[in-house]
Formats: C-alpha cells, sequence, structure tokens
C-alpha cells in the first residue's frame, strides 16, 4: 500500500476527568473512503475534530504524508486543506445560502464593493457542481429545510477540494435520494484523490461506501477491516464488544391493566391520528427516523406542547394536561432527549438536579428540608451507583453516562406510573447502557409503564415488549416482541419507500 | 403518596462519613476550588483594608467607619435584589429609577398621610414596578435588558411627573428614625445599615433553603429544565423581578431618610454599581451561578474603593476607572477558574 495520507499516533484525549481517546493509533490513505463507526461516546467525533482542529489533543501527534503536523484550530486545519462537516452545522442562520458557502472569501470588485453578482454565481456554481439543486442562494440559511442546510455545509466544505473531508454523520438528515447524492459526490472526491473519512452509525450505508472501516470502542481502537472482507454481524460484536443476549435483561413482567390510551392525538403540521395504549409494566418501544414525530407526541402527552386534536386518557380518565407540572402532578415523568438542553441545569449540583422535579414534596411551606432531601437524593445516588457520590458535585464535571443517571434519578425520584423515554441512553459507554437497561427492566417489574423512544435499533428489538413504528408524524405500523425484526421495523419507518 | 424507600437517618449518616473519609484534602482542595471566586472578593476586600489602614490614621475612626457601613446600604439592598434577577438569568435595569420613585413618593408623602402608610406605598410601588418588570419578562418573553431599559425610563418619567423638584421630608421622626443610629454599644451603628445586614441572611435563607430560591438558581442555568421538571418558571421569574424592586424601594427609603431630601434624580446610574457588586462577587451574568456572601463581599468592596479614594481626595472620575478595572479582573478571574 501507498504511504498513508494521514496517520495520528497515540492519540488521546479527556474531558472533565472522563477519557474520550486512549492512545488511538489511525491512518488512512488518499483517494479512500474510510469509514469510522462505534457506539455512541466510542470517540469517534472527538477523533475527527482533533483532526479538524476542533478539539485540542491532549498528547499524541498528527502525520500529513509522513510529515509532522500542529493542527490547533480550525484554521490551521483548514490550511493544510482538511475540511468537516459535523453534525451539529456551523451556519449562520441569518445569512444567505452565498454568504455562508463564501464565508471569508466573498469576492470584490475593483472598488472594494462586495461583488454580489458574483458571489451569487460562484454559490450556484459550487451546489450545482456538487450535485444540489433547487437551492436558493439568496435565501437566509434559516429558511431552508434540515436537509438543504446539510447540503449548504457540504456545499462549503467542498468551495475548495479538501485533501481530507471530514463527514459526520451526513446522513443523519437526508432522504434516500439525497444520500445517493451524496455517494455519487463522494466517488468523485476519491478520483481526485481526497481522503474521506465517514462517521455513520448506519451500518449499510458504511458497507455501501467505504473502502475500509475503522471501530472504535470506549475510546480504543478496536481494529481497522477491509470492508469487502467484512460484514454486520463482525462488525457489531467489535463495536459492542459482548453479545446482545448479554446487554438486554431478561423479561420478567406480565402487561397489566392499561395505563395510558392516546386516540387520534394530532398536533398541526407535527403528526396526526396517533393512537396507541400503554399498559402497567410494560415497555412500549417507539421507532422512527429522525422527524418522524416521536419526541412531539411525548412533549403533548407531557403538557410542553399543546395537541390540536385528540384525547388522552390516564387510569380511564380523559386527561389534557396544560404545563409540564400538571403532567408531574399527574404522575408522568419524561426524560427529554437532549440533557444538555432540556435534561439537566449543568451549573447545579447533583443533589439539585435530582431534586428540581420533586423540590414541593421535600419542602414545608416552601421551605426546604434539608435531611429529607439528603435522604432522598442520596437513596437514588446509591441505587444508580453515580459516580462521585458526592452531591454538591457539579454536574457538567461528570461523565456523560452519570450525567444521565442523575436524569434518570431525578424522575425515579418523582415516582411516576408513566415514565417516558426519550433516547436514554445516547451518548453513554456500554457499561452504562447495560445499568439503565437493568433499571428500566426492574421500574417495569414493579409496575411502571414505559413509553421508550429510540433510533437505536437493537435497543428498541432488546427492550421492548411491544414495538410502535413511526413515519413521518403517523403510526406506520405495531409489532408484538415476537414478529419484530430489523427489517421489518426498518421497512415500516423508512421515508418514502421501502428500503431494500 | 407515602415514602416508599424510606432510608434510615442513621444510615445515611454513616455514608455521608464514609465518603467525607474518603480523601478530605481531595474535598477541601475542591470546596477552595470551587468557591475561588468568593475567597477572591475576600482578599481583595482585607488587601483593601490593610492598605488603607496602613496608610491612613482617619480610616479606622468610628466616624469613618460607620459612614462607610452607611454609605453602602443603598447598593448593598440593590445589589442583592439584582443578584435574584441575574441568577435566573435576567437583569434589571430600572433599579435606579425604583430607587427615586420610592424616595420620592416616601418622602413626598408623609405631608399629607401617616408617615408609616407613606413608606408602606412607597414599598408598594417597587413592589409594582418589579411586577411589571417580571410579568413583562416571564408572560410575554419579552427580553430583560429592553424590558428593563423600557422602565428604566418611564418609571424615572413618572418620578418627575409626580415632582419634578425635590421633595423634602416633613415629618421629623422620618429623619431620626431611618436616618438615625443604633444606640447603645453599638455606638454609631446606622438603623440602615441594620436593615441591610439583615436582609443577606434573609435572602441567602430564601435562596438555599426554599424550593423557590432552588428553582431560582436552577432556572438560570437551564429554563427549559426546569420547565420540564414541572416548575413554574413564571412564577419564579416574577418572583425574582419582585424582590429585586422591593430591595430598590428599601434603599430609596432609606437614601431620602439619610439625605434628608429626595431628588427626581435619584438613584441614577445605580443599576451598574449592583451589577458591578454582583459580579465582582461572583454572579454570572445570563444566569448559573452567583451568592449572597460573595454579593456582599462586592458591595464592600466597591464600598471601599469610594471611602479610600474619598480619604485622599481623589476625583471621582478616577474612582470609575478603578471599579471598571475591578469588575474586568473578577470576571477574568472566575473564567480562570473555570
Amino acid at each position: 500500500m501507498t504511504e498513508p495520507l494521514l496517520q495520528m499516533r497515540q492519540i488521546s484525549k479527556s474531558y472533565e476527568g472522563t477519557r474520550a481517546l486512549r492512545g488511538v493509533d489511525f491512518s488512512a490513505v488518499a483517494g479512500e473512503v474510510h469509514a469510522i463507526v462505534g457506539e455512541n461516546g466510542a470517540g469517534k467525533s472527538t477523533l475527527v475534530k482533533i483532526l479538524s482542529g476542533a478539539v485540542r489533543r491532549d498528547s499524541g501527534e498528527i502525520l500529513l504524508d509522513g510529515r509532522p503536523v500542529e493542527i490547533n484550530s480550525p484554521f490551521d486545519a483548514h490550511h493544510q486543506g482538511i475540511r468537516a462537516v459535523y453534525q451539529e452545522f456551523s451556519l449562520v442562520p441569518h445569512l444567505s445560502v452565498t454568504e455562508n458557502i463564501l464565508m471569508g472569501q466573498m469576492p470584490v470588485t475593483r472598488g472594494g464593493w462586495l461583488d454580489w453578482n458574483a458571489a451569487h454565481r460562484r454559490a450556484q456554481a459550487v451546489l450545482e457542481e456538487i450535485g444540489f439543486y433547487g437551492i436558493n442562494v439568496r435565501t437566509p440559511v434559516s429558511r431552508l429545510s434540515v436537509p438543504h442546510q446539510q447540503m449548504v455545509e457540504i456545499a462549503k466544505a467542498l468551495l475548495a477540494t479538501p485533501r481530507i473531508l471530514i463527514l459526520d454523520e451526513p446522513s443523519a438528515v437526508l432522504s434516500q435520494e439525497e444520500v445517493t447524492r451524496l455517494f455519487h459526490l463522494i466517488i468523485r472526491l476519491k478520483q481526485q484523490s481526497t481522503l474521506v473519512l465517514y462517521i455513520s452509525h448506519r451500518l449499510e450505508e458504511v458497507f455501501e461506501v467505504a473502502d475500509r472501516i475503522t471501530v472504535l470502542k470506549d475510546g480504543e481502537l478496536v481494529g481497522t477491516v477491509r470492508s469487502e472482507e467484512s460484514n454486520q454481524t463482525q462488525l457489531i460484536r467489535m463495536m459492542v464488544g459482548r453479545t446482545l443476549e448479554e446487554i438486554y435483561p431478561q423479561r420478567r413482567s406480565q402487561a397489566g391493566e392499561e395505563v395510558l390510551r392516546v386516540h387520534q392525538l394530532s398536533r398541526d403540521g407535527v403528526f396526526e391520528n396517533v393512537s396507541f395504549s400503554l399498559k402497567r409494566g410494560e415497555v412500549l418501544g417507539m421507532f422512527g427516523l429522525v422527524g418522524s414525530g416521536r419526541t412531539q407526541v411525548a412533549r403533548c402527552l407531557f403538557g410542553a406542547d399543546q395537541p390540536t386534536s385528540g384525547q388522552i386518557f390516564l387510569h380511564g380518565q380523559p386527561f389534557r394536561p396544560k404545563t409540564p407540572r400538571d403532567a408531574v402532578e399527574a404522575g408522568i415523568a419524561f426524560l427529554t432527549e437532549d440533557r444538555k438542553r432540556n435534561g439537566l441545569v449543568m451549573t447545579c449540583s447533583i443533589r439539585d438536579n435530582i431534586s428540581l422535579a420533586s423540590l414541593s414534596r421535600m419542602s414545608r411551606w416552601g421551605v426546604l428540608s434539608r435531611r429529607q432531601q439528603d435522604q432522598q437524593v442520596l437513596a437514588k445516588v446509591r441505587e444508580l451507583d453515580i459516580r462521585p457520590p458526592q452531591l454538591q458535585r457539579l454536574v457538567r464535571q461528570l461523565s456523560g453516562g452519570n450525567q444521565q443517571k442523575v436524569v434518570l434519578a431525578k424522575w425515579l425520584l418523582v415516582r411516576a406510573d408513566v415514565l417516558i423515554l426519550d433516547e436514554p441512553t445516547r451518548g453513554v459507554d456500554v457499561a452504562t447502557k447495560v445499568e439503565i437497561y437493568q433499571i428500566i427492566r426492574d421500574l417495569a417489574e414493579r409496575g411502571v409503564a414505559i413509553l421508550l423512544i429510540s433510533s437505536e435499533m437493537p435497543e428498541i428489538l432488546g427492550m421492548s415488549d411491544r414495538v410502535l413504528v413511526m413515519r413521518e408524524g403517523h403510526v406506520a405500523g405495531e409489532f408484538s416482541q415476537e414478529q419484530a425484526t430489523e427489517e421489518g421495523l426498518l421497512a415500516l419507518a423508512a421515508v418514502g419507500s421501502q428500503v431494500a | 403518596m407515602r415514602n416508599v424507600t424510606q432510608t434510615s437517618p442513621s444510615r445515611v449518616a454513616s455514608l455521608k462519613e464514609r465518603l467525607r473519609a474518603g480523601g478530605s484534602s481531595r474535598r477541601l482542595y475542591e470546596t477552595l476550588r470551587h468557591h475561588w471566586a468568593d475567597y477572591g472578593v475576600i482578599v481583595a476586600f482585607i488587601v483593601l483594608v490593610i492598605i488603607t489602614a496602613s496608610t491612613s490614621d482617619v480610616f479606622f475612626t468610628e466616624r469613618n467607619i460607620s459612614n462607610l457601613l452607611r454609605q453602602i446600604v443603598p447598593n448593598g439592598l440593590i445589589s442583592l435584589g439584582m443578584l435574584v434577577v441575574i441568577l435566573t438569568g435576567g437583569i434589571d435595569l430600572s433599579v435606579g429609577s425604583i430607587v427615586a420613585l420610592a424616595g420620592i413618593l416616601s418622602a413626598g408623602l408623609q405631608d399629607d398621610i401617616p408617615l408609616a402608610l407613606a413608606i408602606l406605598i412607597a414599598l408598594a410601588a417597587g413592589v409594582v414596578a418589579g411586577a411589571v418588570n417580571g410579568v413583562l419578562i416571564a408572560r410575554f418573553k419579552l427580553a430583560p435588558f429592553i424590558v428593563t431599559l423600557a422602565t428604566l425610563g418611564a418609571i424615572r418619567g413618572l418620578v418627575y411627573v409626580y415632582s419634578d423638584t425635590p421633595q423634602s421630608p416633613t415629618n421629623p421622626a422620618f429623619r431620626r428614625i431611618l436616618g438615625g443610629s443604633v444606640g447603645g454599644i453599638a455606638g454609631s451603628l446606622a438603623v440602615a445599615t441594620v436593615i441591610m445586614v439583615i436582609c443577606y441572611p434573609i435572602i441567602w435563607f430564601f435562596l438555599n433553603r426554599t424550593s423557590a430560591g432552588r428553582a431560582i438558581f436552577a432556572i438560570g442555568g437551564n429554563e427549559e429544565a426546569v420547565r420540564l421538571a414541572g416548575i413554574n418558571v413564571e412564577r419564579h421569574i416574577l418572583a425574582a423581578y419582585i424582590i429585586s424592586g422591593l430591595c430598590s424601594a428599601m434603599a430609596g427609603v432609606l437614601l431620602a431618610a439619610r439625605l434628608g431630601i429626595a431628588q427626581p434624580s435619584l438613584g441614577s446610574g445605580y443599576e451598574l454599581d449592583a451589577i458591578a457588586a454582583a459580579v465582582i462577587g461572583g454572579a454570572i451574568l445570563g444566569g448559573g451561578g452567583g451568592s449572597v456572601p460573595g454579593t456582599f463581599g462586592g458591595v464592600l468592596v466597591l464600598g471601599l474603593i469610594n471611602n479610600l479614594l474619598n480619604l485622599y481626595n481623589v476625583q471621582s472620575y478616577y474612582q470609575q476607572i478603578l471599579k471598571g478595572v475591578i469588575i474586568v479582573f473578577a470576571v477574568l478571574a472566575r473564567r480562570k477558574q473555570q
């Protein structure tokens, strides 16, 4: 094989005490599509962010064409011809598509004025060259759909042909057809001997587009395989490090009487005629692609949003929460998808966060009983094995797994009858995942009705007693545990057409 | 619902013991690191006192100390309210105008109605002004900066409408009691100082030991998370602005009593000193940090600077420059700590 274009040696990185990467050695050659896969929290994003200068490594070195280079900022990376498209967009919402694509490189006339006509032509040309049509370059980015924003983001990275292009979950928000166009683009870049680093958790996609695949697990490199010599089963074993039977606890609970019934619930433009029921001691999985309306249904059940029509019955009684407060008082808990954005108060302590939803129960005449608070919080900290077990510790100093346990502890303390879990294991390590699955199972056995929303297929299949599939705001179908298969769920969930 | 998972107090205590035993020196270090900002203020305070005491023989006189403690009262009260507002992630620019409103009402009304009632109305005016801020911010989701900038102007206008000339308090009891001193061993300790000092533990207790206080802390860190925890965020934000309005009104009344006159321009620019005191004391603009002891330290440091430079007859322009420098350093120190 030719000399690698990129070598990363012994790369390590820690965030606030959590090791994200330990001594990773990684290399890739020019003109190759190299996929990086791994579970959430495996360190994929951190690795490529170190390469693109968005994150600083703690130790290790980066070599391009065999020569060590210093990459300490995105500017350094640009200078070396490294461009990145991240999961989170780096677009300026109120500026036009043109300005975003040409940022820092807007053409000027001889008099020093911005040459808008030339700019728009240039931006248009970049978009069309890479096969993205139908975007008006004069509109502000904030008015574009999410897939179109993703295209603008990609176009921005391709203003000049990069030596290394990093694509971090680029397909997550694209439709099937758009993904196909993206793949054509990747093949063209390959021919121009660009190295494409492709991060994705969709394994089918990875096998379709990548030449080689590197697997990361818990911040360490597990191995690199050639895609034609490997298969999904091998890759999953490498990613997870154990078989599915070891991860998901045995089901023992029996579903009891109906606790929650949703009848023809709709919210204009978001979801429509959603009906299902949830029983005591049952885990109902809700599967669907991003944007299928799962979270929005949950928000309406919780009073965070208002449905436009339909009914909710709680213990057989009509129930229409106006605010989350109503829902909490009625015994519903909602663990939200994005713990940083709306689950945790990062600037507050473990104690404050865990007791947040139970403050009124811990106080009399509004005065907190510190003794009660500490007792109850400490009991949960021990039950969930939150580390370190220091109540005063700020949650932003905890690892992702422990942060997620804090959110979970907050809702366990409420002792709800209905627990809605929206992506409860996102961004946590495998060990914590297993613990969280065990907790979910235990809760179900104690009679809690659980609605488990997840985009992780193995999680849905391993945990659910029943599975509800959502697609484009509708319930596309329902499976019993025995009927549910990976292919069946995906076929129903996929947008537009049945996937091959 | 009854508490099912009762943990016995003794078990909790023994666990606490073990936690403490497992790395007490580390804990101390963590605590120190965590509270750097609070201690930073104390260090600044001590340094200032030493400098002043060693260079001026007037500083440690009873007269000067009691003067100093009297002078910091308005900012001491306003900063306390400001802290509560900043903790929610907001800001209250209207405090100076509320000081004037309460000051001029308490001084002007006592001619016609009983003194106690006049003071009550002045304080109520502060509560109402705070409530207006709070409703516009919490209920109508307007930016705190804009809302309180608007009320800063509007309330000042209202004050001039009420009286464009200074109001002199006519009831002698007003000056004698609220502007006077506590007798006995405390000597010349001002009544106003005592009132301010009492407010600090009250607000500390409110913020740290009540469910509403903890919610206010949390709102500044992540409003949406608090809302989704089933807490009425609007009500808590409203409460914060009412507290700020009330604190400012108290400052206005006490100021009028001390000065013996209430100018319609009373309290202009006070919002800056209050924000500065809170920030020096570790508050983070935008929410998510700040403490009552820290704010008290900030008030003292600012008061000392004024006092010190006055003793040396330094022009007040230099005081402003020095204050600016100190604020920047306080914020930089915090940044470094993180």
